[in-house]
């Protein structure tokens, strides 16, 4: 009572501003003390693959092309390795060969372990991608890659059944694709387990493959 | 005049603490999954004309709070789906580890594309203010 009595102005200020900062500290550590162990849960969530997984994953369709080999190409007869499967032209300027590129490099980092890697490649420009054509290509990246082509509407039933987008575009007097980029991990089982999005460094499909080779 | 006072300073003090709290707490989310489905029934009501969009043009999500797009489909169809094609009842999970723009070709879309912005975690008090705001904005 004495207090409010002789208290001053000043006094006032000065005890308000003492009881706000203790509020605003109060306030403070609830805040931070109940915020720390959600995140922490929700850190944990983190995915085990680098690429988009599916769930469940579906039986990758087979197809039968003409390899690059000149033999026929299956899906399936890669079963109980992993195929890297991706779709493109040997005319691409840009997202085709850094894509070959790195999965070569990918492929080298694993090792030994790469001899139970598969890469194929299937073309969406059947008019310029001959056989030959795809072999000298694939062959300048890594020689086990293998490339697939058939007639326009062979690959285009391909394409429907992964669900993937190419269009033909003027350029010039010439032509190009605009086509879906990523490549699709398909398990040793013939699982269609992930899709890695174009721009992932070659660790990323080292970890990943890594993770499907120990399955 | 005494009670305006107590009520202005608690108001301000709320603020304030509202302000710090938004500035300095770390972010805290439930999951990290940014979640789109096609609702079952979908593809039947696109067969009679209706225009249904289920993904936007642009998403944007923020490393380390909210980074992984998991698509549904809950349809009884097949359905090409952001980047691709997804059987009835499958879910495709994909994460992010960078920040940056991701475009992806999707038939789903009239431009025929789709872009996702990955923004930065944010670490600066303004970037935590900023982004609580931003959600709390798209909440309402």
């Amino acid at each position: 009572m004495i207090e409010r009595i002789t208290c001053r102005p000043a006094c006032r200020r000065e005890r308000f501003s003492r009881r706000f900062a203790v509020t605003a500290l109060i306030f403070l550590q609830v805040a931070v003390a109940t915020s720390i162990p959600v995140q922490a849960a929700a850190a944990s969530e983190a995915p085990a693959l680098k690429a988009g997984v599916f769930s469940p994953p579906r039986q990758a369709p087979d197809f039968s092309l003409q390899g690059s080999d000149n033999n026929e190409l299956t899906l399936s007869h890669y079963q109980g390795k992993i195929v890297l499967l991706g779709f493109g032209f040997t005319s691409c300027p840009d997202v085709c060969p850094t894509t070959l590129a790195t999965l070569a490099q990918a492929r080298r980092k694993l090792g030994p372990d790469a001899a139970d890697v598969q890469v194929v490649y299937i073309t969406v420009d059947p008019e310029r991608d001959v056989p030959a054509r795809m072999k000298q290509y694939l062959a300048s990246f890594d020689p086990t890659f293998v490339g697939g082509t058939g007639t326009a509407q062979s690959l285009e039933a391909v394409r429907k059944e992964y669900g993937i987008l190419a269009q033909k575009k003027a350029y010039g007097s010439n032509y190009t694709f605009a086509h879906s980029s990523y490549v699709y991990v398909i398990d040793r089982s013939g699982r269609l387990r992930a899709l890695m999005p174009y721009g992932h460094a070659p660790d990323d499909y080292v970890h990943d493959l890594k993770i499907l080779l120990q399955e | 005049m005494r009670v305006r006072s107590l009520l202005l300073g608690t108001m301000g003090t709320c603020t304030l603490v509202l302000v710090v709290w938004a500035g300095f707490a770390p972010i805290a989310v439930g999951s990290r999954d940014e979640l789109f489905e096609i609702p079952k029934g979908t593809w039947a009501r696109r067969m009679a004309g209706e225009k249904i969009g289920v993904l936007p043009d642009r998403i944007r999500l923020t490393l380390g709070i909210r980074d992984i797009l998991l698509l549904k489909n809950s349809d009884d169809v097949p359905q090409i789906f952001g980047p691709t094609l997804m059987m009835p009842g499958q879910s495709f999970r994909l994460p992010f580890e960078q920040a940056s723009e991701y475009q992806f070709a999707c038939s789903a879309h009239a431009s025929g594309q789709m872009t996702i912005n990955v923004d930065p975690n944010p670490t600066t008090p303004w970037a935590r203010i900023a982004w609580r705001t931003r959600e709390l904005l798209r909440d309402l």
